[in-house]
């Protein structure tokens, strides 16, 4: 397995935002995290990326013991993750983010060797083509609208070639019209890799149609954990995430 | 947005490898246009030239560091380190070699500098600009009060030589301008390829998002221990450089003022150019040495209201009126 | 026994008029977010004043003990005149810029009125000793000690009482604790926070100048002096906490002991001794003795 969560717990105050979370991720899935606001969805994508440490339990990520580190040590094993809101740098354009990225990644980093050399652009490139932003390369992101900016947030996660990738709602902020077209750019883009993505995500036409198997969240606890169909149609999963059972 | 800048963010002026010859030739032809000039400029004019070129390596080494998003107060610290060892070496192991001792410099303050790097590089803001400004006051105290090094009134440093050759009368002053322009044309070039290198973009992405830097694999706190340790080879090497020239040093280099006019020029001149450093570096001088003459009463008024003029009208220095913005 | 009496007597005595000037820069941090490195040209200005206003009581043939009141009124004029000028004619054209940017602006600001004071008042040192001598002197077994000392200590006592007071008791300090907390929030609830804003910084000039026209009588009043007060109530509200009343009182003492100490005992430190208890505590604890702001550290 690829990323096990342990019986995580996680309080802040008298907020229970993980109560003995146990979870395991296998290579290649397509894994969707649903629940309501405040379920414990992104806690847990915090917890996992080195951004909160865990009251207890064990996370592990590719065999190793990954609790106690921080952020960029896990990304450097080989985890990357896209924000709800994206984290860019707004003043530079769009080819200059993904340098960006790809000299955080870099291992070996240079006094001298230009961040614009042509292996680096060029793998840029082939980046933006694979999340048809071609067209974007040379503006400058502050001026670029919603989506855009968020698919250029998950390339720039996608840069370091990670074993599992962390999107926190990759559609939020998009309008209806274009969650669709989004996803299947993500989703192509991200099928070239034999990597795990986990999504958080709320709208269940997207869940449906993209995730092979869904983790269902309510007041911190998992409630639910299948395939889609499973999943979506459990008990409680009617009751606390999709609201359908308060309309019978 | 841009909270956490402190002036506003620019794009990346970066040029890909091909410009970088065209870079070293640019630099050359300064170089050479402005050796050529001195030679027939007078005497107080080159002086004020060196003077420039001496301080605008520290202001140089400001502007590594304000593209990381943070403001040193306090360079005097390694300006002094660079100049009193300059000056410790000339008089006590009596080593004369301005290029040697302008490097001697530049290692001295990277020792002076090196050990609180570390530490340095997880502050910001306020904090980082107060504790450089505490570092440097302590150092000014431990100077004022150590007579081996001077105390209060300093000590003198003789008449340098240059790559064995004794300096004349008509020639010393001319050489150390060669020399200091030299330098700094180097260390311009540097910085300019250290700005537009794969560090110099972590740098960079640091001073608009930490946060996403670590994410992406990797660490602002490197990127800023090594951005100071840089400024402070650069700061070394203008104090060597300007005591050479001055034939003086004494513990007011490390006093809080002077850092502050070192920061004055590093705004001035914004982080686009690095010529811009040294221009404004000038411009200072100029306005020194005239107003000082002219208008004795007056000269920190109006460096005052320029500094205000360009932080208000001006916030990306003057280095942004000549440098394009990158994408449409 | 004396050596350790003179030691904290002296320290006390540095330490008030420090934290007078000291708790006028943590006020205006705490409100405006501004670190105000002019803060020290206040203090020459107050000095310089008061240097003008007890030269004029004195040809004006008042008691000598008017003087006092020629200082303080000093220190008002100087608040009157400077606060309207800098803060509607300057400062408020940057607020909510970066806090960095805005100590550049203070610092040109500092530029500025160095070379005001210079052309207002020359470059010639004042002297106003007369009221030095108006608490006479006090004999504690052999060591002799200046009344006005002890006037300043009170003083300081005073001044931080009145602005804890007016902070915590007054309606119009809890509107700034507000203001403090949050400028926002408290907008949105219908506070006019320009007018907290501007009545923050002359507060805090105003204890500037008065540090400045009370400690007049002890210096020689000449160009130059706002330099080292600058540094070292930065040093002070560092140590305490910017923004806290407090802090700057825990602060001003940490420094006046420290310096005091450093002079009687081992007077290589005199100089330093004060940066490097700033530095060690940037270092171990940067939020300061009582913390307010959280550093930015990653």
């Amino acid at each position: 397995m690829l990323l096990h969560v342990d019986r995580v717990n996680k309080r802040f105050g008298a907020v229970v935002a993980a109560a003995d979370i146990m979870m395991v991720v296998y290579p290649g899935e397509r894994v969707s995290l649903i629940g309501s606001n405040g379920a414990g969805k992104t806690t847990l994508v915090n917890m996992i990326t080195g951004y909160l440490k865990p009251d207890d339990g064990r996370i592990s990520f590719d065999g190793r013991d990954v609790t106690a580190l921080d952020p960029r040590a896990i990304t450097r094993l080989g985890v990357a993750r896209s924000f709800q809101i994206p984290q860019l740098y707004g003043d530079l354009t769009v080819l200059d983010n993904l340098l960006v990225a790809n000299a955080c990644h870099d291992q070996r980093l240079s006094f001298w060797q230009p961040a614009q050399r042509p292996e680096a652009i060029e793998r840029a490139e082939r980046l933006l083509e694979r999340f048809r932003l071609s067209e974007h390369r040379g503006r400058r992101v502050a001026e670029l609208p919603g989506g855009v900016r968020k698919l250029l947030d998950i390339a720039m996660a996608l840069t370091g070639s990670p074993k599992l990738l962390l999107l926190d709602e990759p559609t939020s902020g998009v309008s209806a019209e274009e969650k669709f077209p989004m996803m299947d750019t993500i989703m192509s883009a991200l099928g070239h890799e034999a990597m795990a993505v986990l999504f958080v995500e709320h709208d269940m036409d997207i869940v449906e149609r993209y995730a092979s198997r869904v983790v269902a969240f309510y007041a911190g606890r998992v409630i639910a954990d299948g395939v889609p169909e499973a999943a979506l149609a459990s008990d409680d999963v009617r009751r606390y995430v999709t609201g359908a059972l308060l309309a019978e | 947005m841009t909270a956490s800048a402190t002036v506003p963010a620019a794009p990346v002026v970066a040029r890909a490898a091909p410009g970088r010859y065209g870079l070293v030739l640019l630099a050359a032809a300064a170089f050479l246009l402005l050796a050529a000039a001195g030679y027939l400029f007078p005497r107080w004019l080159t002086f004020l030239l060196t003077m420039a070129a001496g301080n605008g390596l520290v202001s140089l080494g400001i502007v590594a560091l304000m593209r990381g998003g943070v403001v040193p107060f306090g360079q005097g610290m390694v300006f002094a380190a660079g100049g009193y060892t300059a000056a410790l070496v000339y008089n006590k192991l009596g080593f004369t070699d301005a290029l040697g001792l302008a490097l001697f410099g530049g290692m001295a303050a990277v020792l002076v500098a090196a050990p609180f790097a570390p530490l340095l590089s997880r502050y910001r803001g306020i904090f980082f600009a107060m504790l450089t400004l505490a570092l440097s006051m302590v150092t000014y105290g431990l100077l004022m009060k150590l007579d081996a090094l001077g105390g209060s009134d300093g000590f003198n440093v003789g008449r340098a030589t240059l790559l064995g050759q004794k300096l004349p009368d008509d020639r010393v002053g001319y050489t150390l301008y060669l020399l200091t322009i030299f330098v700094a044309t180097i260390a311009a070039v540097a910085m300019r390829i250290f700005f537009d290198s794969t560090r110099g973009l972590v740098t960079l992405a640091v001073r608009e998002n930490e946060l996403r830097v670590e994410y992406l694999g990797g660490s602002a706190r490197h990127a800023m221990a090594i951005n100071f340790v840089v400024a402070a080879f650069c700061a070394g090497l203008g104090g060597a450089l300007v005591v050479l020239s001055l034939g003086h040093i004494e513990p007011n280099f490390s006093f809080w003022t002077t850092s502050g006019e070192f920061v004055f020029v590093a705004i001035l001149a914004g982080w686009q150019s690095v010529a811009a450093v040294f221009i404004a570096s000038t411009v200072l001088e100029i306005v020194r040495s005239f107003s000082s003459a002219y208008f004795p009463n007056t000269w920190q008024l109006a460096l005052g209201v320029f500094l205000l003029f360009v932080i208000r009208f001006l916030p990306r220095g003057i280095g942004s009126l000549w440098t394009k913005r990158r994408g449409h | 026994m004396n050596a350790v009496v003179t030691i904290l007597i002296d320290g006390l005595t540095y330490a008030s008029w420090l934290f007078i000037v000291a708790v006028g820069l943590t006020l205006v941090f705490g409100v405006l977010k501004i670190l105000n490195i002019a803060h020290g040209s206040f203090y020459a200005i107050g000095a310089y004043a008061a240097a003008s206003f007890v030269a004029w009581a004195t040809t004006m043939k008042w008691a000598p003990g008017f003087s006092i009141v020629a200082m303080l009124l000093a220190a008002v004029a100087v608040a009157a005149v400077m606060a309207p000028l800098t803060e509607r004619g300057l400062l408020r054209f940057f607020y909510g810029r970066d806090e960095v940017l805005l100590v550049l602006v203070t610092y040109a600001m500092f530029l500025i009125l160095e070379d005001a004071t210079k052309l207002l008042w020359g470059a010639n040192p004042y002297y106003v000793s007369e009221p030095y001598g108006l608490f006479g002197n006090l004999h504690l077994g052999v060591q002799t000690w200046v009344g006005y000392d002890f006037f300043l200590v009170a003083l300081a006592v005073v001044v931080g009482v009145a602005v804890w007071w007016g902070l915590n008791r007054t309606r119009h300090g809890k509107i700034t604790l507000a203001v403090i907390h949050s400028a926002e929030i408290a907008a949105s609830m219908g506070v006019n926070v320009s007018r907290v804003y501007m009545a923050a910084f002359s507060v805090g000039i105003f204890l500037a100048a008065l540090g400045g026209a009370f400690t007049a009588p002890m210096i020689s009043v000449q160009p130059g002096v706002s330099v080292g007060v600058i540094v070292v109530s930065f040093a002070v509200v560092i140590i305490g906490g910017l923004g806290s009343i407090e802090g700057a009182a825990a602060g001003a003492i940490i420094v006046g002991l420290a310096r005091s100490l450093a002079v009687h005992v081992a007077p290589v430190a005199e100089l330093f001794s004060i940066y490097i208890v700033m530095a060690v505590v940037l270092m171990f604890r940067p939020e300061g003795l009582f913390q307010r702001i959280q550093a930015r550290k990653i």
